[in-house]
């Protein structure tokens, strides 16, 4: 289990002239205006001590999951709401809208065609939101390494704030996963939302990379 | 005069805090019960508290229009506006609410008014599941409204009066006072209409909470789920209330208030945990057949 909140790629470079955000919209005409095309603005946490920390015991002990069943990890998500595992006694509790939810978790390796519904649901979630990657395919490629449509590092796309490593992880590394989620939290650390939006050109042209149908709005739902 | 005004709003936000809270710990109760039920030690009964705390943290929001800000807004007016008329604890100058003559129809008329918003707000947010939310809770809470307002009606004829301050009275003076044994008909379908009005299992299809059809929610989030997550406070307390008050002699001290309105709520726990969920056209004809005909029947021994 790592988390990355810290480091952020080091290859990163300043995204190239040709491959900046045109602005321009792909969606059909028919569909424009109905989504909110802003981009998304890195938002601070309160400046008065007490009141963030509150913030983030809030967060940490109140969690929307949005269960991202991409692959064979989401098999290892349903015993968590049953009477073996029960996560509901850590204040989590699954939701099934992208907007209600905080987690955001992956489960397993996402082909090309997935990642763009990740982002897609990724942006409809609201700050503060986190991401966890769960299964090896997430961290690297795991069994898919070589797979020519399935994408390696999940954090390149979106970022991701733990990762649970294992091929396919238990139910309680992910209960482990979660314990460490909320210390980030606790700790402020979980900014992933903050970093998405200061790196979002980085963050886009990764996703254009791979996503060849860019049949979405431009900037956020 | 300004200091009479000052009293009894201050009573009303004092009588509001202790609906909050009281509604809030009964949600959690509730949850607790649930999850012993199906063999879990489920989230601590002060959840739905950091729930709000949590929903009220949250960084963003976006908005989909007027409507869609308008409708967590009704629908919390609607809670507070049902709550504020219904007697809690008959003969209390603070708990006793405000009342007049003919508060029933106000009342039954505010258990569908924060849905009507919601169905507005709901539909403006774009998404095709708050439709479809919308169409299943507004068809089920219609179907489940016809046997309570028969039963009202009947209760209505039977003590000559629309306040529910009167019906209160009137019930004073021993346990056989109470509806519940004056007109068990008229009882008996309000307690079945009572399980559609709660969104509780059998009749929760519109709710369906934890799917991907989560119904008029779908698209709210932040401080708009937090009005409308508040807002369960305050309704499902005060429908409590209204059918302690209405079929159970009311209360006359905060405990009793309490353990009536717990049981209350229990039976439509108890129906919740044993029976799985209807489809919505299954539970509109559930509504329709017994829990009707019972409300007929008490209407018509009414009359006789």
């Amino acid at each position: 289990m790592t988390d990355d909140t810290q480091k952020m790629p080091k290859h990163r470079s300043p995204v190239p002239e040709e491959e900046l955000l045109s602005g321009d919209s792909f969606l059909d005409p028919a569909e424009e205006g109905l989504f909110c095309q802003d981009r998304p603005e890195p938002v601070s946490p309160s400046r008065v001590k007490i009141v963030r920390d509150f913030c983030n015991w809030a967060q940490a002990n109140s969690v929307f999951i949005l269960a991202f069943g991409t692959g064979c990890g989401a098999i290892e998500m349903r015993p968590l709401f049953t009477a073996r595992y029960d996560i509901s006694r850590y204040g989590m509790f699954p939701r099934p809208t992208p907007r209600m939810s905080g987690l955001f978790i992956i489960g397993g390796y996402a082909s090309v065609k997935t990642i763009k519904r990740i982002v897609r649901s990724y942006e409809q979630m609201q700050a503060p939101k986190f991401v966890m990657g769960l299964g090896s395919c997430t961290v690297n490629g795991g069994m898919y390494w070589d797979s020519y449509n399935t994408i390696k590092r999940l954090d390149h796309y979106i970022p991701v704030d733990v990762y649970v490593a294992g091929c396919m992880p238990r139910p309680e590394s992910l209960i482990a996963g979660f314990a460490r989620l909320k210390e980030l939290i606790r700790a402020g650390k979980a900014e992933g939302a903050n970093r998405y939006a200061k790196d979002f050109e980085w963050y886009k042209r990764n996703q254009r990379r791979i996503i060849t149908d860019w049949n979405m709005p431009e900037h956020n739902w | 005069m300004m200091r009479e005004y000052a009293m009894t709003a201050l009573k009303a936000i004092a009588s509001l805090l202790l609906v909050a809270n009281y509604g809030l710990l009964l949600i959690g109760v509730m949850v607790k019960i649930v999850a012993r039920v199906h063999g879990r030690f489920g989230p601590p009964v002060w959840q739905p508290y950091i729930n709000l705390a949590k929903l009220l943290s949250m960084r963003t929001a976006i908005s989909h229009g007027v409507m869609y800000y308008l409708g967590p807004v009704f629908r919390l007016t609607g809670g507070i506006g049902l709550y504020l008329l219904i007697p809690v604890v008959f003969g209390s100058s603070w708990l006793g609410n405000f009342s007049f003559a003919g508060d029933l129809l106000l009342v039954m008329y505010f258990i569908f008014f924060g849905m009507l918003g919601m169905a507005l707000g709901a539909a403006e947010s774009g998404h095709p599941y708050s439709a479809i939310g919308v169409m299943r809770g507004l068809s089920q809470n219609t179907a489940s409204e016809l046997p309570f307002a028969l039963s009202v009606i009947a209760l209505a004829v039977q003590y000559r009066t629309l306040s529910v301050t009167g019906i209160v009275a009137a019930q004073q003076g021993g346990v056989l006072n109470w509806t519940l044994f004056t007109n068990p008909l008229a009882t008996a379908a309000a307690m079945l209409a009572f399980l559609g009005m709660m969104g509780r299992s059998p009749f929760d299809l519109h709710l369906a909470p934890q799917e991907i059809p989560v119904g008029p929610p779908t698209e709210y989030h932040s401080s708009y789920l937090f009005m409308m997550s508040f807002n369960r406070a305050f309704f499902a307390s005060a429908k409590l209330i209204l059918f302690m008050d209405l079929f159970f002699g009311g209360a006359t001290s905060i405990p009793q208030m309490i353990v009536k309105t717990f049981l209350i709520m229990f039976w439509s726990v108890f129906v919740g945990v044993c029976f799985p969920r209807y489809r919505v056209e299954q539970s509109v004809r559930w509504f329709l057949k017994i829990p009707a005909l019972l409300g007929v029947a008490a209407v018509l021994l009414q009359m006789l």
